[in-house]
This record gives C-alpha cells, structure tokens and sequence, in this order.
C-alpha cells in the first residue's frame, strides 16, 4: 500500500522537527523527526518507555518540548487544539469505568471545544453525536453507562468521540487490546474511511501482526525515530532489532 | 410538632439551621468532583492546612477566609512543590505538609493573643456563628457555586479524561488550580459548621452516598446536595434535643445515609435484590 504523491504534495497533518522532551533531566525523547500526510494510516512502533506516549504527549500538549518544533496542519499545536484538529482515543486501561457518565454524554465530550463556555449542545452538535455513534455501531447503547459497556464497545464510543470532534489527527494508543472480533473488523473499516476522508491516523502499539495488516506508513521508535515509511521498507530485521534491542517480538 | 417548631423559635437555632443547610449543600456538590476525582485525601490536606491562616488573619484584623485561603492554597502548592522536587511519594507529602501546616496552627493559637477559641475551629461552632461570618459564608457559598455551575461540563470532563480535555484545547492548568482554590474556599466554609476535623466528612460522604446510588452525574449532584443539606439539617435538630456535638451529629448523619446507601443501594448496595447485568 502506497500514498498517491498528490497526498505528500499538501500540507503534511503532522511535521515534527528534531523534537527533544526531557522530565527533570531525564531524556524521553531527543533529535526525533518525521513527516505524515493527509490521510494516511501510520503505525507507532517502540518497547515500553520507547517514547510512545511522550510523543502523544507532545503532540496532545501535554508536555512542552525542551526542542524542536510541531505542526499539525501547519500550525503549532495551541492552534491545532483550538481548531479540534487532534483527538486522542485512549487505552481502555487509562479509564474510570465506574465513572457515572453515559455513552452519548461520553460522545458529546468531543463536541465541547466547538461549544460555548457553558457546553450547551446545540442541535448540530447532537447530529454529530448520533452520526458518529452510528458510524461506531453504538446507537442502541447511547444511554448506558460507559461501566457497562464491554472493552470493544467502549474503544468504539471513544472512536465516535474523535469522530463527533472532526478531527483529522487521530491518535490511537493500543487500539487492539482486549477489542473482540467485530469491534477489530469494525475498525478495520473505520480506519479506511478516515483515511479516504484525508484524515491521519497515529495507531501506538507494539504488535507488529496489526501494523503489517492495517498500516501504509510505520514509524520505529526507540527514544528517537529510528526509521519511518513505507511499512514494506521499514520493517526489514536491522530496524527491527535497533527498535527492540535485539528482542523482536513476532517477527 | 414541637420538636420540630421550638428550636426555630431561637434566632441562633434558624441561623445555625439555615447555614448549615447552605454549606451541606456547597460541600455536597463539590463532593462529587473530589470522589471522581479521587481527592479525598487533598480535602483533608486543605482543610486542616487552613488553621494557621485563621490566626494569622485573626491577628491581622484581616477576614479569616482570606487567610484560611492563602495557607489552604499555599498547602497544595508545598505538596507539589515537594512531591516534584523528590522523590517521596504523593500520600506521603500529602500526609507530612498537612500536619506541619496545622501544628503551625495549633502553636500560633497558644502564642498569638485573640480571642479564638480552639475548639471553635476545630469542631465547628455553627451554634454561636456571628453576623459577619455568616456574611462570608455566604460570599464563599455564591462565588463556589457560581463557579461550579459554570464550568461543570469542563469540571467533569477533566475528571474523566484529563488528556481529551487538553487535546481540544482546553486549559487544564486553569481547572486544576480553580477547583483547588474552590476546595480552601469551602473548607472554610465548612470548617465553621463542622470545624477542621470533620470538614473532610462533608467534602466526600455527600458525594461517596449520591455515587452508589447512580450512574448519572447530574443525578449524583442533586443526590449529594440532598443528602448533605438532610444531613446537615438533621445534625442541627438531633444536636439541640440531646445536648450534644453539632458537628458530629451532622457527620454522624451523613455517615448513616451513606451506610443505608451501602446497604440499600438498588444496584449497588450489599444487599440489593438483583445482581447487575454484566
């Protein structure tokens, strides 16, 4: 699977530029660069502590790095938040699930950066819930609390999340753990229409089974990007043992 | 009816009746941000941090919830300032800055000369509360409520998904410090009904009760804020009529209703009916 040349020719959705994080001294991430059109399905590949969610981090602005530069959509990040372009869809594991809080509320949340200061859903902003539920296969369980869903269902209501956000950085950590079958092929699915829709998305895992399935373009980290491209190029046995020290799982 | 109707007929009992009704209903809706957000034990820091505040502001002639403010502030910024700085883990700081700043109260007490009372603050003196502190509580009461109100929606979503809230550019820097800052307010608040004791009861068994019964945060809210103000109201009379603490008498119902809670919750009590749909 490659890109048309017409998708590298825009602005890229993502640029980073030899960006450093460092948390009191000790370097997560140093000297780190890459590039990612619109449209395009990238997989994130790194051990633990890798730098996997500090780039997330970063590009979320959760943390400031020490240097280098972001764009997203050629603006820097403050300004890609104000204008909703990245959505973050968490690891199931990172979420109260006893959190008294509905699927649709849950949905709606993604809404809030385009509503006034009180968050008070307008008529358009509860069409894009319901179409993002329905696009996730969640319509019939809007009103259940998030709790009692199962994880699948919950990966989906945190997908329609970005989806009612419209936005066109998609970061997705662990997307396929613990997610049964129909919510992976629902997926599967999804991730092809957000990018025919030019969206971009970032999927952070460690199962290279997943990678070689769904994405064109794979980024090799190991505090600092090792390799990124073609998927085909990239995973070639040297990358994978700088990216793993020498501890290649399923390869 | 007279047990209901004599107490009203002393001004003080009305007072104490309708503030502690106020500040049961401000705790119990922020309550259920400190359950959610797991910051039961942060409660407990402020609220006792905020003593030597009271008597240096008491010593000052300033309002003693400006000063109660300043020290239940500085308190969270000690512990983060420390927590950061070492590498001492955060219960443990929480635990070691909280004590200091309130034996720093305990010996400005014994040294500054006023007229405070010690037990006062400790357990409250919402009997004898006088024109001027019912002012402030009132002041506190309408701007926590204002601001909770407002920034709800934002408030929850920072519970629940900090990193979402700060993806769609919301500032989570700003929420953190406005709810901290609304804790030292209602801290003291509450530290003149039930005093600095029990005030950390008031900021989470409110909200504790209302969780087990619901999975729907604007019911929890009103859950919360009804059974802190029954609670409170309930405190009052019990107190009146057996001569005894307010403030534990208060807390003393608040524990009650969250244990029938722990027992009787339709899905969620120990001893409900059905189990839960899986």
């Amino acid at each position: 699977m490659s890109l048309s040349p017409a998708a590298f020719a825009a602005t890229p959705r993502i640029e980073v530029e030899q960006l450093c994080v460092d948390y009191n001294g000790t370097v997560a991430l140093y000297d780190a660069s890459l590039t990612l059109p619109a449209g395009c399905i990238c997989g994130l590949v790194g051990m633990n502590g890798a730098g996997k969610s500090t780039l997330f981090k970063a590009l979320t602005g959760f943390v400031r790095p020490s240097h280098g530069r972001i764009r997203i959509n050629g603006s820097p990040v403050l300004a890609a938040q104000r204008d909703q372009a990245v959505a973050y869809v968490p690891q199931s594991e990172g979420i109260d699930c006893n959190f008294p809080i509905s699927v649709w509320d849950v949905v709606m949340m993604g809404r809030y950066g385009s509503m006034n200061l009180l968050r008070l859903p307008r008529a358009s902003d509860r069409v894009a819930v319901r179409d993002a539920l329905a696009r996730v296969d969640l319509l019939d369980l809007a009103k259940r609390p998030i709790g009692a869903l199962s994880g699948g269902q919950r990966k989906r209501a945190f997908l329609a999340r970005a989806i009612a956000q419209r936005a066109s950085v998609l970061l997705l950590d662990e997307p396929f753990n613990g997610v049964d079958v129909r919510t992976e092929q629902l997926m599967a699915q999804l991730f092809l229409q957000f990018r025919q829709e030019g969206r971009t998305i970032l999927i952070s895992t460690h199962d290279l089974s997943h990678i070689r399935e769904f994405c064109d373009l794979v980024v090799l980290i190991n505090k600092t990007v090792l390799a990124y491209g073609d998927t085909a190029e990239v995973f070639t046995p040297e990358n994978l043992s700088r990216t793993f020290g020498g501890m290649v799982p399923n390869p | 009816m007279t047990w209901l109707l004599e107490p009203l007929s002393h001004a003080f009992m009305v007072k104490a009746l309708l503030v502690s009704a106020l500040v049961g209903g401000v705790c119990g809706l922020l309550s259920c941000y400190m359950t959610l957000k797991g910051w039961a034990l942060m409660g407990d820091a402020v609220s006792h941090a905020v003593m030597p505040g009271v008597v240096v502001a008491y010593a000052l002639g300033l309002p003693f919830s400006l000063g109660a403010f300043v020290f239940g502030v500085g308190s969270v910024a000690a512990i983060g300032f420390v927590k950061q700085k070492s590498r001492i883990k955060e219960d443990t700081v929480i635990g070691l800055v909280f004590t200091g700043f309130f034996a720093l109260g305990l010996v400005l007490v014994s040294k500054v000369r006023s007229n405070i009372d010690l037990t006062h603050i400790l357990f409250g003196n919402v009997l004898g509360i006088s024109g001027s502190d019912i002012q402030q509580t009132l002041l506190i009461s309408a701007l926590v409520i204002t601001l909770l109100l407002v920034f709800r929606r934002d408030l929850l979503l920072f519970c629940f998904d900090p990193t979402h809230a700060r993806s769609i550019g919301i500032n989570t820097g700003l929420l953190h410090y406005m709810l901290l800052s609304v804790l030292s307010l209602t801290a003291v608040a509450g530290l003149q009904t039930v005093g600095v004791i029990l005030v950390v009861a008031m900021l989470v068994t409110p909200g504790a009760t209302a969780y087990l019964l619901t999975d729907r945060f604007d019911r929890m809210t009103l859950l919360a804020i009804a059974s802190s103000v029954l609670s409170s109201l309930l405190g009052v009379y019990v107190s009146y009529w057996t001569d005894s603490s307010t403030a534990g008498c208060i807390v003393l119902a608040q524990t009650a209703l969250f244990l029938l809670a722990f027992l009787f919750a339709p899905r969620y009590g120990i001893l409900r009916a059905h189990q839960p749909q899986p």
